[in-house]
């Protein structure tokens, strides 16, 4: 039978099934950061259960850092017992963690591709929506609550009931302008937040294929934003070479095995998906989300939408409500919209080649007038390979923050946040009410979306500069 | 977890969709080591004032939802971040059965774990049961998981379909942990063979 990838790799991963109960699926990897496994921890110790596999899994401290001062104490006591916890828990179990002080450390997303922890083919999970991100790889990875942590921890499995496929394929070219964000937030717009409940949903076509492993990074991360449980790209010949020689990747005899492996888990010609979307890159916009949920975007060169244009009453009162928290009239041009703040970094768009395309707009500008603009690189190794690049000292010069990684203002946990009221253009990956901060404004932007507003102190169609 | 029990209890309305992790347990409220007493915090930023005083527009302060223990919301509910401190919260706050046309996987997943029965029902279904409270705002709901029915103070009888295993396992309040573990032979030899046909996976 003709198989895709998901069902290849759930295959693989098969360890018990049983009438009446969930099957039971192996996990490969398991990646940890401070906020969601505490619980877990102590409900081991509870059940004074062990952890299976150390080695499989890897942590960092992400959420809960400071992005500045990172030689001093953190400040907030509660979340300085939360870092410390995760390093005893660590400690006490022969765990990996990247702590504060390692050059390794940044946030659990950017860190495993950069030591090449996570393969084509295998299952991999944390407690975190953006472990969808590995999909990137060919790598069935999703975000699990902290009870299935302890369950990962104990069992190195977990109870799974399988998804539905669904294939999203971008044809056509994207525009130089445009990148992986706004294919992803215009995919989320076209099928909605809940669109991908129920589904894994596997990116397909041209415009995919020619996006680099940084872009299908941003993409996959984004899967989860569409309500889907992961997001997959097939492994290629880029995927192969971004891996080859990391300190995790396959060695010597194991690589070419490994790649044979590899390439056998793409989808079959003539698989069938249980749903199946096409979009075309060449429609798409640089996108800026208008409302309060990822779904609510727009092309930067619209305006605001109006209530009454929608049909479904239910979004119609989403879409006021919406209007009403962000402060913003229907039918205003985005490009007339005026921001108090730039943030540059998370899970979604923290890598080299975010700060790269951001930086190449900002050389040369200057934050406007009444901004805030901040650069908050992915990880300690992207922040020094944009140093070797120059690349802060561009930032610097035209005004911008350049600060040490960490999460930051992506959920506003570690003190980084907006203040009420304030407008943000972000790179992260949700503008839910209060997520930058209670009471701030997010608008979901590319890096060099983001970088066009600093200096324009307001959003910019970056294909007119 | 504490097994389910079919309960008659009040039924509050939340008129909104896409209901999200963030507005149920803000993350300032996420740097706790436990997993109680996330409660208090439940729709913090909702429901209170600045100045800490309950808002009085948010549908949870209305004195007639003050016992309930069913939340009866819009599509999408607990979509966003896997944060599991948000059933924690709503189980704490005294909620133990959610009903909606959808759920966000993980948030579903997660209501599992915690003894929170998430009903699914069809967006007709949803209707009728929300206009029925909008009518007697403090009106009952009787929840039988066995029968997997709600009944309505008014006689609306509604079916809802769950999967049997989690269904048990709600009624049974058994851990999870402890029925895989019985399986641990299947683990032992899956990770057998996979040390021979996958060998760089344990390098």
């Amino acid at each position: 039978m003709n198989k895709t990838m998901y069902e290849k790799i759930w295959d693989d991963h098969l360890v018990h099934e049983s009438e009446g109960q969930a099957p039971i699926l192996y996990i490969d990897r398991h990646l940890l950061h401070e906020v969601t496994s505490p619980q877990a921890f102590e409900g081991l110790r509870n059940a004074n259960r062990p952890v299976r596999r150390t080695a499989a899994n890897l942590a960092t401290l992400d959420h809960c850092v400071p992005t500045t001062d990172r030689d001093q104490p953190i400040k907030d006591p509660i979340a300085r017992i939360q870092v410390e916890t995760m390093m005893k828990n660590c400690s006490d179990n022969g765990m990996r963690l990247y702590d504060m002080d390692s050059p390794n450390n940044g946030i659990i997303h950017i860190v495993v591709p950069e030591h090449g922890f996570v393969h084509p083919g295998m299952t991999v999970v944390c407690g975190d929506s953006h472990t969808a991100t590995h999909g990137a790889f060919g790598a069935l990875a999703f975000g699990i609550g902290t009870s299935e942590v302890e369950h990962v921890l104990s069992s190195q499995t977990l109870r799974q009931k399988k998804s539905k496929t669904m294939r999203v394929n971008v044809e056509g070219e994207l525009s130089e302008f445009c990148t992986a964000k706004d294919i992803a937030l215009s995919i989320i717009g076209h099928i909605g937040t809940a669109g991908g409940t129920g589904y894994v949903i596997e990116y397909t076509g041209d415009a995919i294929k020619k996006l680099s492993m940084e872009g299908r990074m941003t993409l996959c991360n984004l899967a989860i934003e569409s309500g889907a449980r992961a997001g997959l790209v097939a492994p290629d010949e880029k995927t192969f070479e971004f891996l080859k020689g990391r300190e995790f990747a396959p060695q010597g005899d194991d690589w070419d095995k490994a790649v044979a492996y590899w390439k056998s888990i793409v989808t079959d010609e003539g698989a069938e998906y249980d749903t199946e979307v096409t979009m075309h890159a060449d429609d798409i916009a640089p996108q800026v989300t208008w409302g309060t949920s990822p779904e609510q975007v727009i092309g930067v060169d619209k305006k605001v939408p109006d209530p009454k244009q929608f049909s479904d009453e239910d979004k119609q009162k989403s879409c006021a409500s919406a209007l009403n928290y962000m402060g913003l009239q229907a039918n205003t041009d985005i490009t007339d919209i005026a921001i108090d703040y730039v943030f540059i970094g998370s899970c979604t768009n923290g890598r080299i080649e975010d700060l790269r395309a951001a930086a190449k707009v900002a050389a040369g500008t200057t934050v406007a007038d009444g901004v805030t603009a901040i650069v908050v690189p992915g990880s300690y190794r992207v922040k020094k390979q944009a140093e070797e690049e120059g690349l802060n000292q561009i930032f610097l010069d035209a005004g911008w923050q350049w600060r040490e990684p960490g999460c930051s203002m992506c959920l506003a946990m570690n003190g980084d946040e907006l203040k009420p009221g304030e407008r943000c253009a972000s790179t992260s990956n949700r503008n839910f009410e209060g997520r930058q901060g209670k009471g701030g404004r997010t608008h979901l932007v590319s890096p060099a979306m983001a970088a066009a507003a600093a200096a324009a102190g307001k959003f910019v169609d970056i294909r007119k500069l | 977890m504490k097994p389910y029990t079919n309960h008659t209890s009040t039924a509050a309305l939340m008129e909104r969709s896409n209901v999200d992790t963030d507005q149920i347990i803000p993350k300032q409220f996420l740097k706790k080591v436990e997993r109680s007493g996330f409660g208090v915090h439940l729709f913090h930023d909702w429901r209170f004032n600045a100045d800490g005083s309950d808002n009085a527009d948010f549908e949870l302060n209305k004195d007639a939802f003050k016992d309930a223990r069913i939340l009866v919301a819009g599509d999408n509910f607990g979509c966003g971040s896997s944060r599991e401190h948000a059933p924690w919260a709503i189980e704490d706050y005294g909620f133990n059965t959610i009903i909606s046309t959808s759920y966000a996987d993980i948030f579903y997943n997660n209501c599992f774990k915690n003894g929170i029965l998430p009903i699914v029902v069809t967006r007709q279904e949803l209707d009728q049961l929300m206009q029925e409270i909008r009518d007697n705002e403090g009106v009952k709901f009787s929840i039988d998981l066995s029968a997997k029915t709600i009944t309505t103070a008014a006689g609306t009888v509604v079916k809802f379909d769950i999967d049997e295993f989690r269904k048990q396992n709600l009624l049974s309040g058994l851990d999870d942990i402890g029925m895989t573990l019985k399986h641990v032979d299947k683990i032992d030899s899956f990770e057998a063979r996979q040390q021979q046909t996958h060998p760089w996976l344990w390098k």
